[in-house]
């Protein structure tokens, strides 16, 4: 990987020049997630292990004998990254206790798509989450079963059409609402819960980087655009998975121990939709249908907002 | 010194698994297996091992979790039964496909429906062909030992293969019965401390599970095959060393008065020793009957089993589960396969008793030897019987 000139220069501490995540691999162009996954890893840095779901991110990685990964890496099946992370951080931690290993840190990271985090790999999340095991789980939510040919997930948003529900004369597309996982999260006492998105690379980074550092459980729900399934031009990545977070469709905050917080509060939200319009998966909606998504959104932005004013801290309540 | 115990076999299982000092257990509770784990935590807590005790919330977690602890180097051992081990199904092949060597207990019991807690061994049978080594226990001793043996064999350099170890649930997971217990030194002495092959940590990168496309999946699979056939070198050694060390004699098919049986029966776990009662019985009576004890089942022992029967005119193969619509219990049809090219070969006969824990007392076996004796004279019509239907 070539690297612009005098790098340091523009961007002094930002991010690690070393690559773990390497090219060549196969995702399609434009994929937001493979860009995720990049930032991810040069915020995560050498001492991490990672964890993957079958998914894209294993597909377009791991093609034997070939390997992107410069990162120990480990894959055994779909529903269960977390249930392997939790295998992982147990190993580290007695074999390091019984001095087979080297004393020092490593972290366990456990990353999914979509499917195998709100959907197949729910349970094993759940789980790992409640037993509090030193493991963050980064979920990369491109909205359906895009490895398999955009199926509809519990990811999936309300009237985006995919192969499973597709829109028609008697059909809008997925007719339910998001499933929230990052409120199940906050849910399970996880005291680091965050969103990003891979359009704001510096705020996902950052967040990667706190929650590398919490000694637990952490999560982070990553969206990140898909041009295939979302159909979009694969040149209009960056400024889809912008539009999602300037129309309020996906905020970007964290929450630390209970407590909320903007990460990046946009002034005004834009309308929701200019960034429906952006995408041929929403392409059949009606402008009554649009204003319903819009009156959601709106709403669902106001709740969040009630939480970031209202709610204190765990540790604040306990004081 | 290994010490004369009585015990139940299911906390004599814990507590051999924990003289082998596995680092990492994950298991989920499961009748009739729940006493293996359920020690083992008391074993923890007492800390008199140090591991890190996994409780899952699933077995498919608990077998994943184990995935992911033997890919980072740790010693690992799980446990289940039924229900718990075809819930673990999605993993069962790809632990031996990533050559992890994790060791299972498995007590096993009937797979529903109807749903049913007791013994047979439709669970084990179900995950026939996933490429674990895969041994039957016929009494505590044997579980004991077999425990034990397990992880020597698993972490081998020549083998890195998982191994289950069943034993009938009930039948031997809730018996107490007298067993030598070895103590630590000689479990240390015979088992040396796991060196994986590869172990996931950033002193050492490697990409553990990739994608096999069509132009190395069928490699992969020949590999997986050569290495669980090779593995049996490795097992007939681990075996010599412990006669040698604790004087109890292993072999992967063992015989019971076969010299001059006319009449053998086979059998695969604790019915093996009503069956050996039931022999004496007819030896009694002047039938030549004999038996035959298969322990190892994969990989399975094509050449012993042979050996094992020549001379006999019946072979009766004993199933404890069915396979459905297809030839006869899953022991027979591997057995018949075994002889099918054979110039001389018993008559080969099937009786699929026991399911879903019906008792099998001697008399069974007495029956069914008399129901060789007819086929020695008429064959039966069927391939195979499921013994002992009401109403029949």
């Amino acid at each position: 990987m070539n690297i612009v000139e005098n790098f340091d220069l523009y961007a002094p501490k930002l991010t690690d020049k070393k690559e773990y995540f390497s090219p060549g691999h196969r995702a399609c162009q434009g994929c937001g997630e493979a860009l995720a996954i990049r930032l991810m890893c040069k915020a995560l840095g050498k001492d991490t292990v990672i964890v993957n779901a079958t998914g894209c991110m294993e597909v377009i990685s791991t093609m034997y004998p070939t390997t992107a990964w410069e990162l120990p890496w480990i894959h055994v099946a779909f529903p269960n990254s977390a249930s392997v992370g939790a295998g992982v951080e147990a190993a580290l931690k007695i074999l390091r206790r019984k001095g087979k290993i080297a004393d020092r840190d490593v972290k366990t990271v456990c990353i999914g798509g979509d499917g195998g985090t709100f959907d197949i790999g729910f349970q094993a999340l759940s789980g790992t989450m409640e037993r509090g095991h030193d493991v963050l789980y980064i979920c990369f939510d491109n909205e359906a079963y895009m490895n398999t040919g955009i199926q509809r997930s519990g990811a999936t948003p309300f009237g985006a059409s995919t192969t499973t529900n597709p829109a028609g004369a008697a059909s809008i597309g997925k007719s339910q609402w998001k499933k929230n996982i990052t409120e199940i999260m906050v849910a399970h006492g996880v005291s680091y819960v965050a969103t990003a998105c891979h359009s704001y690379p510096v705020d996902f980074m950052t967040k990667v980087r706190k929650a590398r550092k919490v000694k637990g459980p952490s999560f982070i729900h990553c969206m990140s655009v898909c041009p295939t399934g979302w159909r979009t031009p694969s040149s209009e990545c960056v400024k889809v998975g912008r539009l999602i977070v300037e129309t309020g469709v996906f905020p970007l905050y964290e929450v630390e121990d209970g407590k909320y917080r903007m990460t990046y509060q946009p002034e005004f939200l834009k309308p929701v939709e200019l960034y429906i319009k952006k995408q041929g998966r929403f392409r059949h909606l009606t402008p009554d249908r649009i204003q319903e998504i819009q009156d959601r959104v709106t709403l669902e932005y106001r709740k969040l907002m009630d939480k970031v004013e209202g709610l204190h801290s765990w540790k604040e309540l306990a004081d | 010194m290994s010490k004369r115990i009585g015990m139940e076999i299911a906390i004599a299982a814990a507590e051999a698994v924990a003289l082998c000092r596995p680092e990492v257990i994950a298991a989920y509770p499961i009748t009739p297996n729940t006493h293996v784990p359920e020690h083992l935590s008391d074993i923890v807590a007492e800390g008199r091992l140090d591991a890190e005790f996994i409780c899952v919330e699933s077995e498919h977690s608990a077998l994943s979790a184990c995935c992911g602890a033997s890919g980072a180097g740790a010693r690992t051992f799980t446990a289940t039964s039924s229900q718990g081990l075809a819930y673990m199904s999605e993993i069962v092949p790809i632990v031996p496909a990533m050559r992890l060597p994790v060791v299972m207990i498995i007590g096993n019991r009937a797979l529903s429906g109807p749903i049913n807690i007791w013994n047979d061994q439709s669970d084990i049978m179900y995950q026939r062909d996933a490429g674990w080594i895969s041994m039957f226990a016929n009494n505590g001793q044997e579980v004991v030992d077999m425990a034990i043996q397990a992880f020597k064999i698993a972490e081998h350099k020549d083998v890195m293969l998982p191994v289950n170890l069943n034993l009938d649930g009930f039948q031997l997971t809730h018996v107490v019965e007298p067993m030598e217990m070895p103590d630590q030194k000689e479990v240390d002495a015979f088992l040396p401390p796991f060196k994986p092959l590869a172990s996931l940590h950033p002193d050492n990168i490697v990409s553990m599970g990739t994608l096999g496309l069509p132009d190395i999946y069928n490699e992969a699979c020949k590999a997986r095959d050569e290495v669980l056939k090779k593995s049996r070198k490795v097992i007939l050694e681990v075996w010599k060393e412990w006669k040698q060390k604790f004087g109890r004699s292993y072999e992967p098919v063992e015989g019971y008065k076969t010299k001059d049986a006319e009449i053998v029966l086979l059998t695969l776990g604790s019915m093996g020793e009503t069956a050996e009662v039931a022999v004496d019985e007819m030896r009694k009576k002047g039938v030549k009957a004999g038996l035959i004890r298969l322990r190892l089942w994969r990989p399975f022992p094509f050449e012993e089993i042979r050996k094992a029967v020549k001379g006999a005119k019946v072979l009766v193969v004993l199933d404890r589960a069915v396979s459905y619509g297809g030839p006869g219990g899953p022991v027979f049809s591997e057995v018949r396969s075994a002889l099918y090219d054979q110039p001389e070969k018993p008559f080969v006969m099937n009786q699929i008793i026991g399911l879903g824990g019906r008792d099998v007392p001697v008399v069974d076996f007495v029956k069914i030897v008399e129901k060789a004796q007819k086929a020695l004279k008429t064959k039966p019509m069927d391939d195979y019987e499921i013994y002992g239907v009401r109403g029949s």
